[in-house]
């Protein structure tokens, strides 16, 4: 199993990550405290694009993909795994 | 084909601090959970007067004194950066102070619901004396109460307070006793819809120049719903703002939609003009009461002040063509519809590239898109981002993707095609219609040709389905060519047209 985002920058997607990772950071939700560890992307990481059919990817997320700070995002999203990833 | 035209336009905007401190949803549901909370304290520290209001540059750019392209020089925060000599009001419409607001939602009620201590209804009525709009209408104030009655239906009768720099100078009172549709919250919130409505539409009239007389429908698209328990959303709004701005000769029916209403309603306006149902059709929506202060947590949190301090309102006038106002391209409209889905990619091909392509357009054909116009001072700081620029980008993105430019030019086409947002937070208020009135001038005595109007609406947050909605229109400037009602279609074009279905059944039989 594993948990795929898609948020719309970094810090909500880091946010998200750390919920479902850590726990809930901020301790408002029945993930609060709660260390599930699991594996968890966001949907512009090259980890989920280069396992899905281009063109799929490119017809829903394609245009995102420019808009968003992807750098950012995998850079977040690397650290919160590399943290608290289990699996 | 003859389009119908953008006629006139009135925008207003509401001072309303203390309406936002005891009737914004944030501030009254932190009041019934925590009375004593340091928010609710902190309320008054960080509230603008009407002044500061008055000089916020993105209100002056809504009422129609400064450009939104004007407004893009102006540094942010735009709070800390007051334009000089701001005036009240605009070449769209005005900046009403709380008072005399007040004053209008007691002429706009006719169930003698709104009740106003007598000192401070005198001073009203000096006020709106002096009104331009309304010293015709002082007579429908009637008359005040004393502070011990008001005090009493407030106390005893479940009436809603009605504030003035912190003073209890009013109340709107139930309009049932068991009824839940017709509480004092519910009455007050449609009436504060109903008089800013009102207000717009009266500039509307006042700016446009028409013959409020002929005004033949009116289709309201707040967010609001009047009616009693056994039809709790009966309407209608549109034919209470009629009658309150004196469109004695209009009907008018209510359209519901969430942000996405006023366009969905201008569309509708432009349909009923080009079918020739009715020659002028207004479309218009009073301010949210309850979206008051909604960020207002942020905002003292980050020290700044409380924004979201003023009501919205416009008006819009949809007429048969003159052969000057911009066109209402009927034929080159969007629609996000139920199976389009939720990706924003699909979600701006539906409403932007659709459209477009209906009309061999590229996506830099169009000047402005007029899109989510929230003012990102309020919503930045409340962590929801640049909204209008967030939506440039993905049009912006999705003309990449079409190859109708290069990536290398997204930066430029957001500035160039769009625009800094300036209206306030009030649900459908910011939803695409904020430009209409800039684009009559900008598409007329402007050097532009084409705007195209967009809204969009979060339906799921009512709960019937978990669908979003959106749809968009096309606004163009005048060619000047006015087709004459009743001429029809010309010999010639019908042969043309023969000719044209002709070829195609011939290449379809060639291809099978």
């Amino acid at each position: 199993m594993l948990i795929l985002l898609g948020a719309a920058e970094a810090e909500s997607a880091g946010l998200a990550a750390e919920t479902v990772t850590n726990g809930d950071p901020t301790f408002a939700g029945p993930l609060a405290g709660v260390q599930l560890g699991l594996k968890v992307y966001h949907a512009v990481e090259p980890e989920f694009k280069d396992n899905v059919d281009a063109d799929v990817y490119d017809e829903q997320i394609g245009m995102m993909e420019m808009v968003l700070e992807v750098d950012s995002i995998i850079e977040e999203m690397s650290s919160i795994r590399e943290q608290f990833c289990k699996y | 084909m003859s389009f119908p035209v953008i006629k006139g336009t009135g925008y207003i905007l509401v001072h309303t601090p203390d309406i936002m401190h005891h009737h914004g949803t944030t501030q009254s549901q932190e009041r019934a959970a925590h009375p004593d909370s340091d928010y609710l304290k902190a309320l008054t520290d960080h509230t603008r007067t009407y002044e500061e209001v008055v000089a916020y540059a993105p209100n002056q750019t809504y009422i129609g004194s400064l450009h939104p392209e004007k407004l893009r020089d102006i540094p942010m925060p735009w709070y800390a950066n007051p334009v000089e000599k701001a005036e009240r009001v605009g070449a769209l419409g005005e900046i009403m102070p709380q008072d005399e607001f007040y004053g209008l939602m007691k002429m706009s009620d006719v169930f003698d619901l709104v009740k106003l201590e007598d000192e401070f209804l005198a001073t009203v009525k000096t006020k709106l004396e002096a009104h331009p709009l309304f010293k015709d209408d002082v007579d429908k104030l009637g008359t005040g109460d004393t502070e011990e009655e008001i005090h009493r239906f407030v106390k005893d009768h479940h009436a809603d307070p009605i504030f003035h720099e912190g003073h209890l100078v009013g109340c709107v009172k139930r309009a049932h006793d068991v009824d839940v549709s017709l509480t004092a919250h519910i009455i007050f919130e449609n009436l504060v819809s109903k008089a800013s409505g009102m207000l717009a539409m009266k500039h509307l009239v006042d700016k446009s120049g028409i013959d409020v007389s002929t005004i033949d429908y009116v289709i309201e698209c707040s967010e609001e719903a009047c009616g009693d328990m056994n039809q709790r959303g009966g309407g209608n709004f549109a034919k209470a703002i009629a009658e309150a701005a004196g469109a004695i000769n209009a009907t008018g029916s209510d359209l519901r939609g969430f942000c996405a209403a006023p366009t969905h309603a201008l569309i509708e306006a432009a349909a009923l003009v080009k079918a020739g149902v009715y020659e002028n059709v207004v479309v218009v929506a009073g301010g949210a009461t309850a979206k008051l202060g909604m960020n207002g947590k942020d905002h003292v949190k980050k020290d700044m002040p409380l924004l979201e301090d003023v009501l919205g309102g416009f008006a819009v006038l949809v007429s048969g063509n003159d052969g000057v106002n911009p066109i209402i391209r009927t034929d080159l409209v969007g629609r996000h519809t139920v199976a389009t889905g939720s990706s924003p990619q699909a979600v701006i091909t539906s409403l932007i590239t659709a459209p477009l392509d209906k009309g061999g357009l590229k996506i830099t054909d169009v000047d402005k898109y007029s899109v989510e116009m929230q003012n990102p001072d309020v919503t930045k700081p409340a962590g929801a981002g640049d909204v209008p620029e967030a939506n440039y980008k993905m049009i912006a993105a999705l003309g990449v993707k079409r190859g109708e430019m290069e990536r290398a030019e997204l930066p430029a086409f957001v500035t160039k095609h769009g625009m800094p947002g300036w209206a306030p937070t009030q649900g459908h208020i910011p939803s695409g219609i904020p430009y209409v009135g800039y684009a009559q001038q900008d598409l007329t005595t402007g050097s532009q040709n084409r705007a195209m109007i967009v809204g969009k609406g979060s339906l799921f947050l009512g709960r019937m389905t978990n669908l979003f909605d959106g749809v968009s229109v096309m606004l163009e400037r005048n060619s000047g060519e006015v087709e004459t009602p009743g001429a029809g279609v010309s010999k010639k074009e019908i042969k043309e047209m023969i000719v044209e279905a002709m070829k195609d059944v011939a290449a379809e039989m060639m291809k099978e």
